[in-house]
């Protein structure tokens, strides 16, 4: 079932129509194909202009939007004999953060990413997307695997942010985080972390202290969620499309500022729209990304990483 | 309105406020509510003398407390870009951050010094939690990318002092980024083999915690100090229950194998001088050594005008050859110390 954001209602409304005419051709009038075919233009101007100057609030709506290709449908899409692997080795699996070994066109890789899940119950199951510390110790242990075996590493962002718990605090969030951005810089292997959906934090960085961090078009990428932010330092929930505007979280602007690496194109209306071309869009861009990382050994990968993010922040916005 | 309002009021209220004692005499303390002089609370290190809570210090206070007296200086810190996403909320961010320059007399919230501890050279970064929450943007990463290193440098350990809330919101992603920046710093750190401590003060949340802040060779925390990743609030609202008693301070931390130690603030200084003894001079402690054993055998027949002069140099050496490595500079004044090294003459 599709859904629809507020701001498309008008297309929404449009789009009804053609289901409805569809209806009526049962009954055999003539003209109607003509109509649907017309009105199926309107929708693609539509969705075009709509989509073409999305303001950044309206940008965090389709970022978590729930029919978004999420982490599990990208490896679907993308990877080969893809193997989970599970657990940190010392206190439990993590089912918000995925991580197993696959080929990914034709190459033996590492894929790590969180999942939020897809209906109630695989959403509960995941926690929403939302790691603990033992998910980020999962991917340090797979990031450092990956690196024994000489496998490059790609990440997919999609998350409101790490958990915040009792639990989670207990066994050291903070530090799991911390440990993962280490290891993220550390790595003597090609990682590529794509932003597919919410880019949440600390919870993000995570896992995308990479190589090349590249960006779905109308993803977002942000130190603190808008409504976080609005309560924060507007003192009211509503002025979050304000705060959405000011953290500058829309993966242009990030380029903009040399945060992101490259904005990955997203079909009009949205990835979740057509599935088949956001997957081959990902795909080629992260294998663009490794080719560009081809012939660069350990050493260099870590101190070209490193000088990266060393020089970022020099740069405002143009 | 009138002179009675405009004019004699105030000449009033003037009289009685006058007759009221400075207020910055005396300090109640936030958590006992004892008040203490301020003299009182000058010696005790800012910690109630009444119930031992330790309020927060500034960096300066910080550094003057840790180093040997006075013997430190404040270097420098690179000029970061001023609000490169021209940030606005009700405010803007370049007015935010001139009334904190205003109210603390500082660029931003990192300070950087170098000097002695216990006569050991370190370098200590120390945030001001005055400055916006201590929060770290741009400029406190380059203050901690710059502290790592003139730590290389200098081959003295670094001893971070956090005091913050955690990123720096009205610089958005580029505050994110410090947090990568600064784990590069900790790692320059670390790959020269220098020893890097982390001093949890109160308090020490968000992405701070989850970067450099929780990557340290040890972890000491002062007492109560509030150390976690998620805000209270935030996870009261995500759980819906009360938060267990102690939550996120330094010695639930502690139960829970996040830090080495939590310590009163008065034993902090003995505390590191102690262990950066114990990680940098992995050698028999200089002063054990007894330099007079050593000079007989040593001096095989120098002329009487170089055996004064071996004796002269001596003691510098003494002090510092039986810890090889950890001072790289004693090398230089070694040379001349040993008479068997020069057959030239």
């Amino acid at each position: 079932m599709q859904t629809f954001l507020e701001f498309e209602k008008p297309i929404a409304e449009l789009e009804g129509k053609i289901e409805e005419l569809r209806h009526l051709t049962d009954t055999g009038d003539i003209n109607i194909a003509e109509e649907v075919s017309k009105l199926q233009a309107k929708v693609d101007r539509l969705l075009r202009q709509t989509y073409a100057k999305l303001a950044p609030a309206q940008k965090v709506q389709v970022a978590r939007h729930p029919n978004r290709p999420h982490c599990m449908d990208y490896i679907e899409g993308l990877v080969e004999d893809f193997t989970p692997l599970a657990g940190d080795r010392g206190f439990a699996e993590d089912h918000a953060i995925i991580g197993g070994i696959g080929r990914f066109r034709g190459r033996s890789a590492m894929i790590i990413g969180q999942e939020k899940g897809h209906d109630t119950e695989s959403r509960v199951r995941h926690n929403f997307g939302m790691a603990k510390p033992e998910g980020y110790r999962k991917a340090i242990r797979l990031m450092e695997l990956a690196e024994r075996f000489k496998l490059p590493v790609i990440t997919l962002v999609d998350t409101a942010g790490a958990y915040p718990g009792v639990g989670a605090e207990e066994r050291g969030q903070a530090e799991a985080i911390a440990r993962s951005i280490d290891t993220c810089l550390k790595l003597r292997v090609p990682l590529v972390a794509t932003v597919i959906g919410e880019g949440g934090s600390g919870g993000a960085i995570a896992l995308a202290a990479a190589d090349r961090v590249l960006m779905l078009e109308h993803a977002i990428y942000s130190v603190i969620s808008p409504e976080g932010c609005a309560s924060i330092l507007w003192r009211t929930n509503t002025a979050a499309a304000e705060a959405a505007a000011a953290l500058r979280l829309t993966a242009q602007d990030l380029k903009d500022l040399g945060v992101i690496d490259r904005v990955v194109a997203e079909p009009i209306g949205g990835a979740h729209r057509d599935r088949s071309e956001i997957m081959t869009a990902v795909g080629n861009a992260i294998e663009d990304s490794f080719d560009e990382l081809r012939g660069l050994d350990g050493g260099a990968l870590r101190m070209k990483r490193r000088d990266k993010f060393l020089e970022m922040g020099q740069k405002g916005l143009s | 309105m009138n002179w009675l309002t405009n004019f004699v009021r105030p000449k009033i209220r003037a009289l009685y406020t006058k007759k009221d004692v400075p207020d910055n005499l005396w300090h109640k303390c936030p958590n006992c509510e004892a008040m203490i002089f301020h003299r009182d609370l000058e010696e005790n290190l800012h910690v109630c003398q009444h119930c031992g809570f330790h309020m927060r210090l500034d960096a300066d206070k910080r550094l003057k407390m840790l180093f040997d007296d006075d013997d430190f200086q404040v270097i420098e810190l690179p000029k970061a870009p001023i609000d490169p996403l021209r940030f606005r909320d009700q405010k803007r961010y370049t007015d935010r951050l001139k009334e904190a320059q205003a109210k603390t007399g500082k660029s931003d919230a990192i300070r950087v010094a170098h000097g002695k501890m216990g006569g050991i050279g370190t370098v200590i970064a120390a945030f001001d939690f005055g400055f916006m929450g201590g929060s770290m943007g741009i400029a406190v990463g380059e203050g901690l990318l710059a502290a790592a290193r003139l730590a290389v440098l200098q081959e003295a350990p670094l001893v971070v002092v956090p005091s913050s809330g955690g990123a720096r919101m009205q610089e958005g992603i580029l505050s994110l980024m410090q947090m990568p920046r600064s784990t590069i710093a900790v790692q320059m750190v670390k790959e020269a083999g220098l020893p890097y401590i982390v001093v949890l003060t109160d308090p020490t949340t968000g992405g701070v915690t989850a970067s450099f802040a929780m990557l340290g060779d040890l972890h000491i925390a002062e007492k109560g100090a509030q150390i976690g990743f998620a805000g209270a609030r935030v996870i009261e609202d995500t759980i819906r229950e009360t938060l267990p008693e102690g939550f996120q301070r330094s010695e639930y931390l502690m139960e829970h194998g996040m830090v080495d130690m939590v310590v009163h603030r008065k034993d902090l200084r003995e505390t590191l001088i102690r262990v950066l003894d114990l990680l940098s001079r992995p050698g028999p402690s200089a002063e054990i050594v007894t330099l007079p054993k050593q000079e007989p055998e040593a001096v095989v027949a120098p002329t009487e005008a170089e055996s004064i002069e071996d004796l002269t140099a001596e003691p510098t050496v003494a002090v510092t050859s039986d810890t090889p490595g950890a001072q790289p500079h004693s090398g230089e004044t070694l040379e001349p110390a040993t008479p068997g090294d020069r057959p030239e003459r």
